[in-house]
This record gives structure tokens, C-alpha cells and sequence, in this order.
């Protein structure tokens, strides 16, 4: 028994202890704090026969309301994704007056609360506000329709590109864009043949990251948004909506769904992420 | 093509990099810029690069200044230490980095770019790395992708930044022979910067030995080798003993007894002795003023290495030169030096 432990032992010694009690540890706190709760939901889901579950996941009301929600989160992170890296672009490469400002600003939707962002959003953008005013004779109205949603997405998702794009392209080597000159490149063709490939994965991850945050937005959407049914009703409303009609299997039937699409997207965006470091790395 | 360099200046910030360089290559050498970190060799490459720009002086082409063209209408080839080799394309695509990046009209077609690349790959012998990524090669088969793709524009002119400084000695070593070889088959203009003088001396044809931003010394290796003009060159280039002596009323002295050695065109005051370790025998203290003692001798075979206390005021200088086989020489022995073959140079400061 012993003399069998001690093989075990041996085989799975390792230069870099603490296997053993890192891995319980992470497995304990995933549990506790991420697979217990989802567990927790997919079983109250349970109790919904498989006819109602997809009658009520397939109603016009959940379908659009998830259209809605993922189809502004993933415009939202793409338009994040140009913007972001147009201005990780600006405040790495160049020096200029109040560029630590700048980036300072930067993480402001990190850390005001969402619903101070939803309703200065809401106000600024109001047909009577500063910015809706503006827009207002050219028939585009942002509050309280799809479009403001979108703008809240937009506001709340920016940092995520940012903070993740920003320390790779710091670091890319200055070298790879002179030697493209001098190969005869023009600055587009560094740029997009050297460059971009290069934070090509880092890009995913912030693109990613702000979708994920996206998707889950609440805070600040729905005093933007006027949560219409069917116009402009975000998924995560829907399920509140439902709570506190106490109709909790309905919520966490939408909130299944929800997590399921979710993890696909991020699944895919996480694997064209490896493969594309692969082949930066090599290996 | 000729290349000339005519008084540039660079700063960097308090820093100057260059202090009024003036250079002219000739088409079709190997010229190797020499000198200690700092000496300003890497921004005079990249100055001719179009990578940096002098604040003053020109940089001319075959004689026509080209001081304003960028980097990408110079066509020069640059070789940078660290290789810069693209990491997600394959060595075939690095290679064809350059010819792809044409513009429309004046891009080969696809056929012609794979036989250059291949004719290239062929050169550079590493055809059968093509569909590998430059993660997995070695560095001295990096080093020779990112020489490959800088040939395949056809550079007017050849740059390489200390092209083997990241390497092993024993590639090292293969390699600059290697380059020495190919610049036999393919004379385009080079210019490579080394702080390794065995480097320039063994591969150039010519070599500009700088220092602090300034130019010292050009020649051909055996110039700055046999004739070293400035004392930097000499303390730089090859071994020197020194040996501190004053010039006074146009004789050497060594405390205040006179040595027979030639300071014609020297000033008054204090000066340096430079003697190769082979040149200076050992002979009977009679014979000379510089007395010596031998502490010990070390080596085998054909290079054997004395150490001797060169009696200097209270402290003695230790000297290390080439111990002739014949007489033997004896540790603690007291001894005469003799220079055969010597240089002086005033002493700085």
C-alpha cells in the first residue's frame, strides 16, 4: 500500500509543487462560485416539461427579446473592436498633450455604475437632450429605441477592446514595420500584412470580452432602451420581467438558453483565438 | 552602388550619436563598421538605411542625394540582430514579403515570385525549411531567412545590424564565413556592423572603426591592424601592452632615463607606449631601462604567455607578452624589455 503510494507519488512529482492542492482549490472555488449556481439553474429548468420549455423559448416575445440581445452585442463588440484598436492605435504609438488622460478616461464605463451610465446615456440622447436634439431633424431617435440600447452596448464594452489590445501592440516589436519598409511596403501594407496579424488574437479576446460583457448588460439598457416587447426588450429584462411574476421556471427556460448560446459563441471565439496564436507562435 | 556618407549629424536628445561622419563606399565592398556600444556604427547604418534621419549632412546614392527618400523608396536590404522575421507566415511567405508588397503594376507574377523565392531558399540552402514557421528554426537558419528576404527586392545595397550578435560562437563563426562566400557570388554593396573585431577583420574588405560618434580609423583590415592611426584604435584593435612614458624635450623617457624609441611629432608631456605582445622581447636588463620580473609563464604548446612585473615607481605594472621558447626563461628572473615594434600615442586627458 505504501510502497504503491510511493510510486504514485514519484510519477506525478514535478518541478513546480503544489499541484495538488491548486487544483483542488480552483475546482472547489469553480464550483462554489460558477458550476453550483448554473447547475442550480439548469435543474429549476427541470421543471419544465420538455413541451413547455420549448414553447416558451420559441414564443415570439424570448425569441426576439434574444435576437435583440446577441444581435446588439455582437454589433456592439465589432464596432467596439475598430474604434478600440483605432485608439489603442493613438495612445501607444503616439506622444501628445493629455494622452495619460486619455487613457485614464478609458476605463470610466468600467467603473461608473451602469445605471448612472444608462441614465446620463438616456438624458443625453433624449429628443430634448444635447446630442438627441441634434439628431432629432434628421429623424434619428436613439432613446428608447434598439438604436440607444446599441449605444449603451457600445459605451459599456469599449475598455474591454482597449485593456486588451493595448499591451500587445506596445510590445510589437518596432523592428517588424521597419523592416517591412524597407522591403518596399506601403504603411497600409505593414499595417496589414505585419501588424494587425500579429494582435490578431489579442483582438479576439477583446472582442470577446465585450461581447460577454454585452450580453449580460442590464444596468444600463434598460432605462435607455424602453423595453418595448418585442421592439426593445433585452433578453436580461425578460427574465426579470418573469421573476417577478413569479414564473421562476420560465426565467431560468430564458436564462438556459441565454447561457448555452453564450458559451457556443465564446467557445468559437476562443478557439479561432488559439488557432490563430498558434500560428503567431509557431510551434 | 556607391554610397557616401558626408558630415552627418545625429543627436538623441542630450546624447550624440554622430559627430560630423563623413564616409564613402565603394560599390560592390564589404565594409564593416567597427566599434564599442555606443560608438554610433548602428546609427550610421540606419541613417544610409533611411531608418533615422540626420539632423545634418547627406547621404548620397551613386552621388545623388538621398537624404529625403523614406526606408521604402531607398531600396536597401536590412538585416536586423534579432532577425524581425514574420512570425505568422511561413519562411516561403517571409521570403516573397517583399516582392508581394509591390504595387499592382509592378508585381512579378505568382509564378516568377515562387522561382525566386525557391532560387533564394536555394542560396540561402534552406529550401526544405519553406512551409515552416520562423519559430521553429534555429537561430542561424533565421538569421539566413531574414538575409534571403532581404535579397529578394534586389537591394541596390545590403545592411546588416550586427547580423551574427545573437548567434552561438560556432555559428557564428560558419556563418560569417558563409556571408564572406556569398558576397563572392552576389557582389552587392554591404555594410555590416560589429562590435567584434575579429568579425570585421576576418569578413571585410574594408573597415571604419568608430568611437563616441566619431569616425577613428578606415582601412583594410591589415591597416587598422598593423597601423592603427589613434590610440583607441589600437587599444581596441588586437592586444596591446601600454606602457605609460613621458616626451620631454623630444625624448622618451622612462623615469627620467631616456629610451631609445622614435617620438619624432610628439609633443611634450605624457604619452602611451603600445607594443603587440609579440613584438617585445626579453633581453638583458643592460640593454634597456625598462626592467622587468617574470611572475610566471603559462601555456602550452605554441603560445606560451609570461607574465612580468615591469618595475613602475611603487607599484609594479604587470605586462603579459608572448614567452620565447628559446631562451628559457625562468620565473623570478630579472629581465630587460625591448620593444621590436612599437606605436605612441600622446595620453588622453
Amino acid at each position: 500500500m505504501s510502497g504503491a503510494s510511493a510510486i504514485g507519488l514519484r510519477r506525478y512529482r514535478s518541478v513546480i509543487p503544489g499541484f495538488g492542492i491548486t487544483m483542488g482549490i480552483t475546482i472547489l472555488w469553480l464550483s462554489l462560485i460558477v458550476l453550483i449556481p448554473l447547475a442550480a439553474l439548469f435543474l429549476k429548468t427541470t421543471e419544465l416539461s420538455l413541451d413547455r420549455f420549448v414553447q416558451i423559448v420559441t414564443s415570439d416575445r424570448v425569441l426576439n427579446a434574444l435576437r435583440l440581445s446577441f444581435g446588439l452585442s455582437l454589433a456592439a463588440a465589432a464596432v467596439n473592436l475598430v474604434f478600440g484598436s483605432l485608439i489603442v492605435w493613438a495612445i501607444t504609438r503616439y506622444t501628445f498633450p493629455g494622452r495619460r488622460i486619455l487613457d485614464a478616461l478609458i476605463d470610466i464605463p468600467f467603473a461608473l455604475p451602469t445605471a448612472v451610465a444608462g441614465i446620463a446615456l438616456t438624458n443625453l440622447y433624449a429628443e430634448n437632450g444635447w446630442l438627441g436634439a441634434l439628431l432629432a431633424p434628421l429623424g434619428i431617435k436613439v432613446s428608447f429605441t434598439p438604436l440607444g440600447i446599441f449605444v449603451a452596448l457600445v459605451f459599456i464594452g469599449l475598455p474591454f477592446v482597449v485593456r486588451t489590445v493595448q499591451p500587445v501592440l506596445e510590445d510589437l516589436d518596432k523592428e517588424l514595420e521597419e523592416v517591412a519598409a524597407t522591403l518596399g511596403a506601403s504603411r497600409w501594407t505593414a499595417v496589414s500584412r505585419v501588424v494587425l496579424p500579429t494582435i490578431f488574437p489579442a483582438l479576439l479576446t477583446g472582442f470577446a470580452l465585450a461581447f460577454a460583457r454585452a450580453v449580460g448588460e442590464y444596468g444600463s439598457v434598460i432605462f435607455i432602451a424602453g423595453n418595448l416587447p418585442n421592439v426593445s426588450e433585452i433578453a436580461p429584462l425578460l427574465i426579470v420581467i418573469r421573476l417577478e411574476e413569479f414564473r421562476y421556471a420560465d426565467a431560468t427556460a430564458i436564462a438556459s438558453v441565454m447561457l448555452i448560446a453564450s458559451f457556443i459563441l465564446l467557445f468559437i471565439i476562443n478557439w479561432l483565438q488559439r488557432w490563430s496564436e498558434k500560428r503567431v507562435g509557431g510551434q | 552602388m556607391n554610397i557616401e556618407v558626408v558630415n552627418a549629424w545625429k543627436r538623441f536628445n542630450d546624447f550624440t550619436a554622430l559627430g560630423g561622419v563623413s564616409l564613402q563606399i565603394k560599390s560592390g565592398e564589404l565594409v564593416a563598421l567597427l566599434g564599442p556600444s555606443g560608438s554610433g556604427k548602428t546609427t550610421l547604418l540606419r541613417i544610409i538605411a533611411g531608418l533615422e534621419f540626420p539632423e545634418r549632412g547627406e547621404v548620397r546614392f551613386d552621388g545623388r542625394d538621398a537624404s529625403l527618400r523614406s526606408a521604402r523608396e531607398r531600396n536597401v536590404g536590412f538585416v536586423f540582430q534579432h532577425y524581425a522575421l514574420f512570425r505568422h507566415m511561413t519562411v516561403f511567405e517571409n521570403v516573397a514579403f517583399g516582392l508581394r508588397a509591390r504595387p499592382r503594376h509592378l508585381r512579378l507574377p505568382e509564378e516568377a515570385i515562387h522561382d525566386k523565392v525557391n532560387r533564394l531558399l536555394d542560396l540561402v540552402q534552406l529550401k526544405w525549411l519553406s512551409d515552416r514557421y520562423p519559430s521553429q528554426l534555429s537561430g542561424g537558419q533565421r538569421q539566413r531567412i531574414a538575409l534571403a528576404r532581404a535579397l529578394a527586392i534586389e537591394p541596390r545595397v545590403l545592411l546588416l545590424d550586427e547580423p551574427f550578435g545573437a548567434l552561438d560562437a560556432k555559428v557564428r563563426k560558419e556563418l560569417r564565413r558563409w556571408l564572406r562566400n556569398l558576397h563572392e557570388e552576389l557582389p552587392v554593396t554591404s555594410v555590416f556592423v560589429t562590435h567584434d573585431q575579429d568579425e570585421a577583420l576576418e569578413v571585410a574588405d574594408r573597415v571604419v572603426v568608430m568611437d563616441k560618434g566619431r569616425i577613428e580609423q578606415i582601412g583594410t583590415p591589415e591597416e587598422v591592424y598593423n597601423n592603427p592611426q589613434t590610440s583607441f584604435v589600437n587599444e581596441f584593435i588586437g592586444e596591446s601592452v601600454v606602457v605609460p612614458i613621458v616626451v620631454k624635450d623630444r625624448l622618451a623617457r622612462w623615469h627620467s632615463m631616456p629610451l631609445p624609441i622614435d617620438v619624432s611629432g610628439l609633443r611634450d608631456g605624457k604619452a602611451n607606449l603600445f607594443v603587440r605582445p609579440y613584438e617585445m622581447s626579453i633581453v638583458s636588463p643592460d640593454e634597456t631601462p625598462l626592467h622587468a620580473t617574470i611572475k610566471r609563464v603559462r601555456g602550452l604548446g605554441a603560445s606560451r604567455r609570461a607574465e612580468i612585473a615591469l618595475h613602475y615607481g611603487e607599484t609594479d605594472l604587470v605586462l603579459e607578452i608572448d614567452a620565447p621558447r628559446a631562451p628559457a626563461i625562468e620565473v623570478g628572473a630579472f629581465v630587460g624589455l625591448k620593444p621590436r615594434n612599437y606605436r605612441v600615442f600622446p595620453a588622453l586627458a
